[in-house]
């Protein structure tokens, strides 16, 4: 990126519950370091004041949820030199995702008080389901060293160096004796993007894929091993995969191949 | 003919999530007032259904990342009653400490971050901090402060993973809360510090009728738990909220609007708790808040900004207070088996009264979820606030106008993403 003019930075909002880009308002002791590192040009949960594009660097949070947003994504994408998805719902089409698996059987009529006044689309869709994407911050919420390292790299014009091995290699580096091998208690963390420093399985309870799948995620044989070591049970192991990532690829097969009806 | 004239801002800054307004005038008459609401609706009542009750936490605290711990609570509570399951007083204080973490993190980033600027006439906190380096670097080391707290206990700042149905995952030590007490017992001072600033700023007037509502608990401030009461007669145990408030659809905000029933708008949050717990502040606290010209009733919601600045206090004296005297309980959580149920959950957000109610069945799947939060509760009262005050400063430059109906709305630190989580669905099974 040119050194003589700061980059702008815009952040963008699409559905999703605020905290990814909340995280970088939490870096509170770096915060006025990056405001000094980089104009932020378009940032409503932060300023009033907005200049035009284009923009060096677009942060993007939330998924495409309405015809709205599904033509205001290109706008973006237009106005962006760089364009980063961050966090599971712009990466994966986030919780709201699970709103692609309804079994449309069971709700013949989905009526709401004034259905007029609405309109949403059938699925929830990751950024890179619209436009190109020129890097993806995994999480639910996503880690905000990574969004700084993120920024940094951006700025210095170099590649972030952002692990991409799974939760489960971070707890053997961690130290932490295994929860599944030593307590049965069901962990997705063998196939689970790195970034939380295994924070579940550090506090006694098994990852749920916050971050989504690691890179070739193996999870029909750690399903397998759930189910026959630890009696997880069908429609847990659909519930396990469904969450934060469903529509992530690999998870949404995994949680359709344990479907029963 | 009369003049004509409109206020719009398409895209509300220094708020969470997607809204906008507009405010029409004929003359010297209000014609019309509108928070327009446009965040997407991400239905997390539908997708509840038939997930196990453990689950539920986890979930509902996607609704919102600022208040992430409000959701939790309100659930984990409901579940809890559900099950009769009723914790030791160590957890029970162990998750409202790391509620004041979740009430520190968000005032002081409501105050300093989002609202400030507009008292000083500055875009942003970061043109504020070229001014006034001092009290936004006070405000940073408040904030971090809070989300320090929510990290130990909860494991990290947004969507914490540690609070679970029957208690914890895993409890901190002693040693590992005490940790946090130096800069706890600094953070105290520093909002001694910060109330002080803040007393300073010029208050633009208005004073309303509000209906106040807000937890009342027999001897705490509220915050985790408590009768739901107001000013004008409402004194009801939580399970009672659907008899007395409801909820509306209307064209120009995808969040349900709330109102008293028969009676209309109230207003919900640190001026409501403020003005119905007055009495449950520590009288330190009181006579402070008496210094910087705060007593019930405040009826002048721009001095909301001060009214946080107390409750930051406050949280920061009830979490050092909760520490000193932590000794960490023996088991982390209640071990229970599922069973059928109705339950209810209402604790305080930041924002104000969060309410939940769940029906679950034998194998411990939701049946049923309906969740009400602040912001969709304050619409009502938002509006009115713009009206009355655009009424008593009709010939404000229209740009001066604007700024300060901005400013109106973000007394109430507006978390819209929570807001739309949920619209009213009806499933017919086939």
């Amino acid at each position: 990126m040119p050194s003589l003019k700061k980059p702008t930075l815009a952040v963008w909002k699409f559905a999703s519950c605020d905290g990814c880009q909340l995280s970088l308002l939490d870096c509170e002791d770096e915060l006025l370091a990056v405001a000094d590192a980089v104009q932020i040009a378009n940032f409503p949960e932060a300023s009033r004041a907005v200049q035009k594009g284009p923009y060096d660097i677009s942060l993007v949070e939330g998924s495409i949820t309405t015809p709205h947003d599904a033509e205001r994504i290109h706008k973006v994408r237009r106005s962006s030199r760089y364009l980063i998805s961050i966090g599971s719902c712009s990466t994966a089409g986030g919780i709201q995702g699970l709103r692609n698996f309804a079994n449309v059987k069971a709700f013949t009529n989905t009526v709401y008080a004034h259905p007029e006044y609405i309109s949403t689309l059938k699925k929830s869709t990751p950024i890179s389901d619209h436009v190109q994407v020129d890097y993806e911050l995994r999480g639910c919420p996503v880690n905000k060293y990574q969004l700084l390292e993120l920024l940094s790299a951006l700025i210095n014009n170099r590649k972030p160096v952002i692990s991409a091995h799974s939760v489960c290699l971070e707890c053997k580096m961690k130290g932490n004796p295994c929860i599944m091998v030593a307590h049965g208690t069901p962990c997705l963390g063998p196939v689970t993007h790195a970034g939380c420093d295994a924070l579940c399985p550090s506090y006694n309870r098994g990852c749920f894929g916050c971050y989504g799948p690691k890179e070739t995620a193996e999870p029909a044989s750690l399903s397998r091993r759930m189910a026959e070591f630890h009696n997880v049970r069908k429609p847990e192991l659909v519930h396990l995969y469904r969450s934060y990532n469903a529509v992530a690829d690999e998870f949404k097969k995994e949680s359709e191949s344990h479907e029963t009806d | 003919m009369k003049q004509t004239k409109t206020l719009k801002v398409d895209y509300l800054a220094r708020v969470e999530g997607e809204g906008g307004m507009t405010v029409k005038m004929s003359g010297d008459k209000v014609t019309e007032v509108r928070l327009n609401i446009f965040e997407p609706p991400r239905f997390f009542e539908a997708f509840l259904k038939g997930r196990s009750y453990k689950e539920v936490p986890d979930i509902t605290s996607r609704i919102c990342g600022i208040c992430p711990i409000a959701y939790q609570s309100s659930s984990i509570q409901a579940m809890e009653q559900i099950l009769g399951i009723e914790v030791n007083e160590q957890v029970r204080t162990l998750r409202r400490l790391m509620y004041c973490g979740e009430w520190i993190e968000s005032h002081a980033l409501h105050m300093f971050m989002l609202h400030a600027p507009d008292f000083l006439g500055y875009q942003d906190a970061i043109e504020l901090a070229k001014d006034h380096p001092d009290e936004v670097k006070l405000g940073l080391f408040l904030k971090k402060t809070g989300n320090d707290l929510v990290n130990l206990v909860g494991g990290r700042e947004i969507h914490p993973i540690n609070m679970r149905v029957g208690g914890f995952y895993k409890l901190p030590t002693k040693a590992e809360l005490n940790s946090l007490l130096d800069n706890l017992k600094k953070a105290r001072d520093g909002s001694i510090k910060a109330i002080e600033f803040l007393a300073t700023l010029e208050m633009p007037s208005l004073e309303r009728d509000y209906e106040f509502v807000a937890l009342r608990h027999e001897s705490e401030y509220p915050i985790d738990s408590g009768r739901i009461i107001s000013n004008k007669g409402i004194d009801i145990d939580i399970s009672q909220f659907e008899s007395h408030f409801t909820e509306s659809h209307v064209e120009h905000s995808t969040s349900l609007h709330s109102k008293v029933i028969e009676r209309g708008n109230y207003h919900v949050g640190p001026l409501a708790r403020f003005n119905l717990n007055f009495d449950r502040l520590p009288l330190s606290i009181q006579s402070l808040a008496k210094s910087v010209g705060l007593e019930p009733e405040c009826k002048n919601p721009f001095k909301s900004i001060l009214i946080r600045g107390i409750e930051l206090l406050y949280s920061f004296e009830e979490s050092i207070r909760i520490i000193e005297q932590y000794e960490r309980p023996d088991e982390a959580y209640v071990v229970h088996e599922p069973k059928a149920g109705v339950g209810y959950g209402c604790t305080e957000a930041p924002r104000g009264i969060c309410w939940h109610r769940y029906e679950i069945t034998d194998d411990g799947s939701v049946a049923t979820a309906r969740i009400v939060p602040p912001t969709s509760q304050n619409q009502g009262t938002i509006e009115d606030d713009l009206r009355q005050f655009v009424s008593e400063n009709i010939n404000m430059p229209e740009d001066d106008l604007t700024w300060r109906c901005e400013q109106a709305i973000r007394n109430y630190d507006p978390c819209i993403s929570c807001s739309c989580h949920y619209l009213k669905l009806k499933f017919e099974q086939v």
